[in-house]
């Protein structure tokens, strides 16, 4: 086998959701502790593809995902690969802040307790008070722990979400439009966040905001209508587009 | 010409609006009419059954009856040391004929009375005592002025003679009215001065018992397995359809099914709240899947997406999430659902506990009846009185099925979370 450097490689994924396809065909290489963005119109299969990263895709009934997607060398649409341990090693933020509505402290110890990563009640304190920290959400709310997670502000709730996915460990962040909900000062405040993540995570992130993508990722792919239609270094594609339809697209002609 | 015309239509809507808000305020002020007068009827004629009219008697025992009681309480005579002393209050009264008129003037199960009496205080055994024992139910009526003592005597159940010694009692101050707590201590009896719904109530209870111990855990997981777990295909679907349908079914369908199948087949007891708990948990089962079902649908996907995204699996996802946050609305369903199989009647009538029974059931397999069985066989009976007791058997069921109704709205608005 040829030795890949690659963190994510995915070779010809076609996903169907009943007879519709949604994705045809997507090559694509993602680089460990990079920031990579996915751009393009609504409906065009980037938040698709993003959900084929941790199989969210086997929740939605009657959606099909063909095709080979390795990471760190192991396909995980394999038979072999548990899906809960490949969904603690990939962290996923939403959409819109999806807090249990359970305390903050809870909501970031959950996932190493049920994953069983602290062995003691200290250790967890620490896991989530590390977690926090690294999610730039510790001093807003060090003093009230037990306050209900959906007490917190937009901003606050998409970070603790944030904090709840870096608290197992994981090694990629996948982010579907982690900002589309919140207001331009909590955006900032995000952003600054995952500038700060990608020295420790591979960051996957879905956004509709071109100057957001072009802040962010060192590498951005366009989609359009289900397929890839250029991956390149981000300078590259918004200042020297070599595909028409993203010159269009980063031009504000489609959208 | 255009302002006039808009100004024609706009007078329009505004009339057709405030006509709709009329219809649908006319209709709830009618259905609320229609129960409070339902309720309040129902709740005036049960008036006269919560007092109850008792006769105070002179009592006392021989030197023999006191022997007698120290031996064994079982072996006073009670039934002639209550007629002895009760005719000895009337000196005057000889014949064999008036006497036994005099004695109806008691319940029948006036005795029991004063037995508790003496077993209560055995430090009275010597003393002259005044024992208060219920009236039978016609005196009752009559002291409660329902029976008309102006009638002529053969259109009343009570003779003149009785009237006479009833107003001797009266003005011997040796009536008393006092509060029936026997509807709640005694069970059924063929006398109404006597009968009570402890039977019914405790009935109701057992057979509650078996039917949320049977229906709440079947229903939840076979709710969670079709809501959660379950491929949605052809063969889902008509599992779905027909709890659907069995949610329709007509209720005395169950007990055919709990007649021909528990005691036909299966042998279980006759009249026992395990085999009446049973048919009505198979009767809840189809309400509480589908309440379950709703209640775990309306739990946003997104809090799923956030479990499943930190890596939980299914089982975890259902029992530390869709479950806990489903419960209010499971809980609300499954109440709702017993408070229904509580009124029920018919499918216990297919397995025996329509029935008269005297004895307090004391465990799930003993011979029971259930309050609304008991409502339906004392609205049969022909004494008058039990025209009052039904009532009042109606009101205190129908406070239990509303305190019922009260807990799970208490229930939901403790759990209730928002998102």
């Amino acid at each position: 086998m040829i030795p890949n450097q690659y963190k994510i490689t995915t070779s010809n994924v076609n996903v169907d959701y009943g007879n519709k396809r949604a994705l045809h065909d997507i090559n694509l290489q993602i680089e460990e502790k990079e920031v990579t963005a996915l751009i393009g119109p609504s409906g065009c299969g980037k938040s698709t593809f993003i959900r084929c990263l941790n199989r969210m895709n086997d929740l939605i009934e009657g959606c099909k995902v063909e095709g080979k997607i390795m990471i760190d060398e192991v396909d995980i649409n394999s038979p072999d690969t548990d899906i809960v341990e490949l969904r603690a090693r990939i962290g996923m933020v939403f959409q819109k802040p999806n807090p249990f509505p359970k305390s903050i402290y809870d909501n970031v110890a959950y996932g190493p307790r049920i994953h069983g990563l602290a062995k003691s009640n200290e250790d967890l304190d620490n896991i989530v008070t590390k977690s926090l920290k690294r999610a730039g959400l510790w001093n807003e709310v060090e003093d009230r722990l037990d306050a209900s997670g959906l007490s917190l502000s937009g901003g606050q709730q998409q970070r603790l979400c944030i904090a709840r996915a870096i608290a197992v460990n994981p090694d990629i962040l996948l982010m579907d439009e982690p900002c589309s909900a919140l207001d331009p000062i909590a955006t900032a405040v995000i952003e600054e966040l995952i500038n700060e993540l990608k020295e420790r995570y591979t960051i996957v992130i879905v956004t509709h905001s071109m100057q957001q993508a072009a802040r962010l990722s060192e590498k951005t792919a366009y989609f359009h209508l289900g397929k890839m239609i250029e991956y390149d270094i981000t300078s590259n594609i918004f200042t020297n587009p070599k595909h028409e339809m993203t010159e269009a697209y980063i031009s504000g002609r489609i959208g | 010409m255009t302002d006039n015309f808009t100004e024609i239509r706009l007078r329009k809507r505004y009339r057709a609006e405030k006509r709709f808000k009329i219809y649908s305020v006319s209709a709830l002020i009618l259905a609320l009419l229609i129960l409070a007068t339902l309720i309040s009827s129902i709740a005036i004629s049960s008036i006269p059954a919560f007092t109850q009219i008792n006769i105070g008697i002179d009592v006392k025992m021989n030197d023999d009856q006191i022997l007698q009681f120290e031996e064994d309480p079982e072996n006073v005579s009670w039934r002639s040391l209550q007629k002895k002393s009760f005719y000895s209050m009337f000196p005057d009264v000889e014949t064999r004929k008036d006497k036994k008129e005099l004695n109806k003037l008691l319940s029948t199960g006036a005795y029991i009375e004063i037995k508790k009496f003496y077993l209560d205080n055995p430090n009275k055994l010597p003393d002259n005592n005044i024992i208060y024992v219920p009236a039978s139910d016609d005196v009752d009526l009559l002291i409660k002025d329902i029976i008309d003592r102006d009638l002529p005597q053969d259109m009343r159940t009570i003779s003149d003679n009785q009237i006479s010694y009833l107003d001797k009692l009266i003005s011997n101050n040796r009536i008393k009215k006092t509060i029936s707590w026997r509807l709640f201590s005694n069970s059924d009896s063929r006398e109404p001065e006597l009968a009570g719904l402890k039977g019914g109530i405790v009935g109701t209870l057992l057979t509650m018992f078996v039917t949320l111990i049977i229906s709440f855990p079947i229903g939840v997981l076979a709710a969670i397995y079709l809501e959660e777990i379950a491929p949605k295909n052809k063969f889902t679907d008509i599992i779905e359809v027909n709890i659907n349908n069995l949610a329709a079914v007509p209720s005395i369908v169950y007990g055919l099914l709990g007649l021909a199948v528990f005691l036909n087949y299966m042998n279980m007891p006759r009249s026992a709240p395990l085999v009446g708990g049973i048919v009505l948990a198979l009767m809840t089962l189809p309400v509480i899947i589908i309440a379950t079902r709703a209640a775990m649908a309306s739990i946003p996907p997104s809090i799923r997406e956030a479990a499943y995204g930190v890596g939980a699996s299914q089982m975890q996802v259902i029992v530390h999430h869709v479950f806990p946050l489903a419960l209010p609305g499971i809980l609300t369903g499954t109440i709702i659902g017993i408070a229904r199989a509580a009124g029920e009647t018919a499918p216990l009538l297919m397995i025996g506990m329509m029935a008269f029974i005297v004895d307090v059931p004391s465990k799930i397999t003993d011979k029971a009846t259930v309050l609304p069985a008991q409502i339906y066989m004392w609205a049969n009976n022909p004494e008058r009185s039990f025209e009052y007791l039904t009532s009042a058997a109606i009101l205190i069921l129908l406070v239990i099925l509303i305190m019922m109704n009260l807990l799970a709205i208490l229930l939901r608005k403790k759990y209730e979370r928002r998102w």
